[in-house]
């Protein structure tokens, strides 16, 4: 037993997996959870920088992998949360440095330290994905409310379900609650109703997460963060609290919202 | 959204409804991974076969792809020939 192996993958790119991986990483250890959140992207890391840990890196996964380190010496801890910790990927190697047989051996090593093994996994459907899903006890989809997004969203669930890694769950990103007002974006019951997996979370639009990332800083540590509040509720979520889906924020002018009131949009 | 269709009232679709018809259609495509012209050989084949055994109205056969949630069927509608429909053993 032990503690609980999700990964979060996506099928497209640029979706904000590992934005998530953070900002839930975070949540969790508000809520006194021990964390590791473990960059899968081999080649191509980004996790340290998002969650500011870049300069602290020493050793990585692959130096775990291939016994050049013990795995302790290779967690980077957080900078403001001590039960916080982050393995990095490796920056020089690829992604056939690691097998899923490893990452599971691997994952069943941070299983016996940890409540949550948060693994952020590369975009694609190669092996790096499949590495990333091996060990899995769960899984979380993130889409974006486009069709390429979703389409992609939709492939990732189909491996998902090919291999019984289970149960997904969906966090819907980057929603624009303006666009969705007039009809010019899909809804979150659309993207629901097309993938047909249960939804976990929902995070608007939010410019704090720009910021919070140049700073290294995820945004769930910002009390002000809207995106950050949808995060930490996500974290909730997977603690079993049941937590409502946060109203979309209204981003119009008093004018917009006025002329909305007399001469309500027709979508 | 032309001059004509404001004055009578025709609005396009949003381009909301758009993208959704447009993921509907593709995820069927992409789960069963049925390309439309291996549903149509699909389709030939089996009006072929069992054409074999009752006469069928081959123009109104029909192949379609189901979805509920994310389980798929394949749902044939073979309508036998009108008139001498029967075995031809």
């Amino acid at each position: 037993m032990g503690g609980r192996i999700i990964t979060i993958t996506s099928g497209k790119g640029g979706v904000g997996k590992t934005t998530t991986t953070a900002n839930i990483g975070v949540g969790l250890a508000l809520l006194g959870k021990s964390v590791v959140c473990v960059d899968t992207d081999i080649g191509l890391r980004n996790l340290d920088l998002v969650m500011g840990l870049d300069n602290r890196i020493v050793y990585d996964l692959v130096d775990v992998v291939e016994g050049r380190c013990r795995l302790k010496q290779a967690l980077v801890r957080d900078r403001h949360l001590s039960e916080l910790y982050l393995l990095p990927a490796a920056q020089t190697r690829d992604k056939t440095a690691v097998s899923a047989a490893q990452m599971q051996a691997l994952c069943d090593e941070l299983r016996k330290e940890f409540d949550f093994i948060l693994l952020d996994s590369p975009a694609g459907i190669e092996t790096g994905f499949h590495n990333a899903l091996a060990p899995a006890d769960e899984v979380i989809i993130v889409t974006t409310p486009d069709v390429s997004a979703v389409r992609d969203a939709d492939r990732a669930i189909g491996f998902v379900e090919a291999q019984e890694k289970g149960p997904a769950r969906l966090i819907i990103n980057r929603i624009k609650s303006d666009l969705v007002r007039k009809g010019e974006m899909l809804t979150i019951e659309d993207v629901v109703e097309l993938l047909a997996i249960e939804l976990i979370g929902i995070v608007p639009e939010d410019e704090t997460i720009i910021m919070s990332t140049n700073r290294g800083t995820p945004a769930a540590m910002d009390r002000k963060s809207l995106a950050g509040q949808a995060f930490r509720n996500i974290a909730k979520r997977l603690t079993g609290q049941e937590v409502p889906f946060m109203p979309l924020p209204s981003n119009d002018g008093w004018l917009k919202r006025l002329t909305r009131f007399v001469r309500p949009a027709s979508s | 959204m032309g001059i004509l269709d404001k004055l009578t009232g025709r609005r396009e679709p949003s381009s909301r409804t758009v993208a959704k018809e447009r993921l509907q259609l593709v995820l069927v495509q992409d789960r069963v991974q049925l390309s439309p012209h291996v549903l149509q050989a699909l389709k030939d084949d089996l009006i072929d076969t069992i054409s074999r055994y009752v006469d069928i109205d081959r123009e109104a056969v029909e192949i379609t792809i189901s979805q509920n949630q994310r389980e798929s069927w394949l749902v044939a509608n073979i309508p036998l020939s009108r008139g001498r429909a029967g075995s031809r053993r």
